[in-house]
C-alpha cells in the first residue's frame, strides 16, 4: 500500500460475524477500586479487521485494553483465537499471539533498539526472529538507523515506533494499540497512521484505541464509541464518521 | 608496619573483597530482578561452606535432606496454587523438578559415600545441593508476595534469614567446619607469598564474573532477565514469564553463595550462623552501587575487603564497626541526591 492519502474504509465493510471472531469480549466490566471504569462492554474483532474504540479521555478505553491483555483484572469472558483466556496471565496471552502496545510503551529503557526488538521476538524460533527483525527494520527505517541507541534516549515518536516494532516481532494475530498518537507531533501522527494502514495491508488485525477520532475512523473498518465506561455506539467506521452524534462530540464539526 | 605487612594485608583484603564482590553481585541481581533485598544471601554462604566441608570429609551433609524438604514444600505450594487447572503433564513436570531433582542429588551423594573425590566434584555437588534452594525459596516465600512493596519483601527476607539460621542449626548442628585449601601450593612473587587458596578465590571470582557478564550480554535468556529487571510489565507483554526470570536470579544467587562458601571455608571456620556477617559485607558493597550497579559494587567490594584487612591490623576490635560505618556517608550522599521516584522511565 502506498503512502497517504489513506483510503477510507469502504462503507460496505461488513460487521464481523461473531463465530469467526479472532477476539471476542463478552460483558467485560473493570473496576478501579469502587470506581467502575468499564461497564458490561462486549466487542469483537474479526481476522484481518481494523477495529477502533474511540471516546473521550477517561471513557474506559485503556482500561478495556488492559483487561483484555490481562494486566488489570476484569470480569466477563474473553475468547482469543478460539481459546478462553480469562485465566491466562499476561505472558500466556502474549504467547497465544495477542500483543499490546500500551499507552506508556513499557520499553526496556536502558537496552538498545536491537535488544528491545529481539526480546519482542522472545516467543519465536531463532530463524523466525531473525527474519522478522529484518522485516520490522524495513518497516521502520528510523529504527534501523538507531539500532544501537538506548531506548530511553529516543524521541517520543521513535519510542512509539520501537514499541510497535517490538510488538510486531512476535508476529501477533492481533495487535492492540493504546493511543499510538498521544503526545506526538502531527507529522509523526501521520506516519504512525500510515504504518497502521500498511499493517492492515499485510493482514495484521488491529484493535486501535484513540482519542484522535478522525484519524482512527479513517483507518478502521469498524468502530465502537465509549462513554463513561460503556459502548454507546457501534458500526462501520465510515458510518460513524458521518454520524452527527459522533461528529458533534469527537470530530469537532 | 612495613611494606611486607602492608602487602600481606592488601592481599588478604583483596581475597576477602573478591568474595564480597560475588555476594554483592548476587544481591544486585536479586534486587534488580525481584526488588528483594535478600538478607539470607549470607546463609547460602554458610550452607555452601558446611556442605562442602562435610562432603570433603566424606559425610552426608544435612542440606541434602533440607533440599528435599524445600522441594517438597515448593511442590505443595505450586500444586495448591494451580489446584483448579491441574493436568497430568503439569503435575509430572512439577514432581520432577521439585521432588525428583532433590532426591536424585541425595541418591548421588549417598552412592558416592565417603570415597575420596576430586575437589571440583565436591564443588559441583555443593552447587547442586545449595543452588536449587534459591528457586524453591522463591516459590515458597516470594512468588506468592508478587507485587508487594520493597519493604514487605524485605521483611519476608528477614524471616527467611531467621528460618535458615534455625534450619542450619537443626541440620548441621552447632559445630563449626573447616575444609583443606582448594590449592595446597603457594606462589612466590618477590617478597609476597600468594597462597593457592587466594589464587583459587581470584580465579573463581574472575571466572564467575566473566560468565555472568557473558550470560547477560550474549544470551537471549540473560537479556530476558535484564529486561525483567528494567521493566517487568514490558517483559510480560513480550511473553517473558517474570517468575522464571526470578527463579533463575535466585538460582544464580544461591549458586554464588554456595561457591563463596566453598572459597571461604578453607580460610576460616564456618558455623551455621556465620554467613550473616559475611553477607552483610557484600551488602555494604551493593549499597555503594545503589543496589543497581555491578561495576561500582565490584570496586566497592574490594575496598571493603582492604579496609577490613587494615582495620583488623590497626584496630582489630573495631574491625566490623569500621566496615559497616562505611555505608553511612554513602547513604547520606545517596539520600541527598535521590529524588525518590520510580526508576522506570517511560
Amino acid at each position: 500500500m502506498t503512502a497517504s492519502p489513506i483510503p477510507a474504509a469502504s462503507a460496505s465493510a461488513a460487521p464481523a460475524s461473531a463465530p469467526a471472531a479472532l477476539l471476542a469480549v463478552n460483558a467485560m466490566s473493570v473496576n478501579h477500586g469502587p470506581v467502575p471504569a468499564v461497564v458490561d462492554v462486549s466487542i469483537d474483532v474479526a481476522p484481518g479487521e481494523i477495529v477502533t474504540v474511540i471516546g473521550a479521555n477517561g471513557a474506559g478505553k485503556s482500561s478495556l485494553l488492559n483487561a483484555i491483555m490481562g494486566i488489570t483484572p476484569g470480569s466477563g469472558e474473553v475468547t482469543f483465537a478460539g481459546t478462553p483466556i480469562r485465566r491466562h496471565p499476561v505472558e500466556a496471552r502474549a504467547r497465544l499471539g495477542l500483543a499490546l502496545v500500551p499507552e506508556k510503551r513499557e520499553l526496556f529503557s536502558t537496552m538498545s533498539v536491537i535488544d528491545n526488538l529481539t526480546l519482542g521476538g522472545w516467543t519465536a524460533t531463532p530463524a523466525e526472529r531473525k527474519r522478522t527483525l529484518e522485516e520490522v527494520l524495513d518497516r521502520f527505517p528510523r529504527l534501523r538507523e538507531r539500532r544501537t541507541q538506548m531506548a530511553k534516549t529516543m524521541s517520543g515518536g521513535e519510542r512509539q515506533m520501537l514499541a510497535m516494532g517490538r510488538a510486531l516481532m512476535s508476529r501477533p494475530k492481533l495487535l492492540m494499540l493504546d493511543e499510538p498518537s498521544l503526545g506526538l507531533a502531527p507529522r509523526i501522527v501521520g506516519e504512525i497512521f500510515r504504518i497502521i494502514a500498511d499493517l492492515r495491508a499485510s493482514g495484521v488485525s488491529i484493535l486501535l484505541v484513540e482519542q484522535n477520532a478522525k484519524a482512527a475512523l479513517n483507518a478502521a473498518d469498524r468502530a465502537y464509541v465509549m462513554e463513561l465506561g460503556a459502548v454507546i455506539l457501534q458500526g462501520p467506521a465510515a458510518d460513524l464518521a458521518a454520524d452527527p452524534r459522533v461528529a458533534g462530540i469527537y470530530l469537532g464539526v | 608496619m612495613d611494606a611486607t605487612i602492608l602487602l600481606f594485608l592488601v592481599q588478604d583484603g583483596l581475597t576477602n573483597g573478591a568474595i564480597y564482590a560475588l555476594l554483592g553481585f548476587a544481591l544486585v541481581l536479586l534486587f534488580t530482578v525481584t526488588r528483594t533485598i535478600f538478607i539470607p544471601q549470607g546463609d547460602f554462604v554458610a550452607y555452601g561452606a558446611l556442605t562442602y566441608a562435610l562432603l570433603r570429609a566424606g559425610h552426608l551433609p544435612g542440606t541434602v535432606k533440607l533440599l528435599a524438604v524445600f522441594g517438597a514444600t515448593a511442590l505443595a505450594v505450586e500444586l495448591w496454587s494451580r489446584r483448579r487447572d491441574l493436568t497430568p503433564g503439569f503435575i509430572a513436570t512439577q514432581c520432577a523438578t521439585k521432588l525428583g531433582v532433590p532426591l536424585a542429588i541425595w541418591a548421588v551423594v549417598a552412592v558416592l559415600g565417603a570415597a575420596p573425590r576430586p575437589v571440583l566434584l565436591d564443588l559441583a555437588l555443593t552447587i547442586a545441593i545449595v543452588g536449587p534452594m534459591g528457586p524453591y525459596l522463591y516459590r515458597i516465600v516470594f512468588q506468592p508476595l508478587g507485587g508487594a512493596t520493597v519493604l514487605t519483601l524485605f521483611i519476608a527476607a528477614v524471616a527467611v534469614h531467621i528460618a535458615l539460621i534455625a534450619l542450619g542449626l537443626a541440620f548441621f548442628g552447632p559445630e563449626g567446619q573447616r575444609a583443606p585449601a582448594l590449592i595446597a601450593t603457594s606462589l612466590k612473587l618477590g617478597p609476597v607469598v600468594v597462597s593457592g587458596q587466594s589464587l583459587a578465590v581470584y580465579a573463581t571470582t574472575i571466572l564467575l564474573t566473566a560468565a555472568l557478564s557473558a550470560f547477560f550480554a550474549l544470551t537471549l535468556r540473560g537479556k530476558a532477565l535484564h529486561a525483567s529487571a528494567v521493566n517487568a510489565l514490558g517483559a510480560r507483554l513480550v511473553g517473558i514469564d517474570t517468575h522464571v526470570s526470578a527463579k533463575i536470579a535466585f538460582a544464580l544467587a544461591a549458586t554464588i553463595g554456595a561457591v563463596s562458601g566453598v572459597l571461604i571455608v578453607p580460610m576460616t571456620t564456618i558455623y551455621y550462623d556465620s554467613g550473616f556477617v559475611i553477607g552483610l559485607k557484600g551488602f555494604v558493597a551493593a549499597i555503594f552501587g545503589g543496589l543497581g550497579s555491578f561495576i561500582i559494587t565490584g570496586i566497592a567490594a574490594f575496598s571493603v575487603g582492604i579496609v577490613e584487612a587494615l582495620a583488623s591490623f590497626f584496630a582489630s576490635s573495631f574491625k566490623e564497626i569500621i566496615v559497616f560505618s562505611l555505608i553511612i556517608p554513602v547513604l547520606l550522599v545517596r539520600s541527598a541526591r535521590s529524588h525518590h521516584g520510580d526508576d522506570e522511565d517511560h
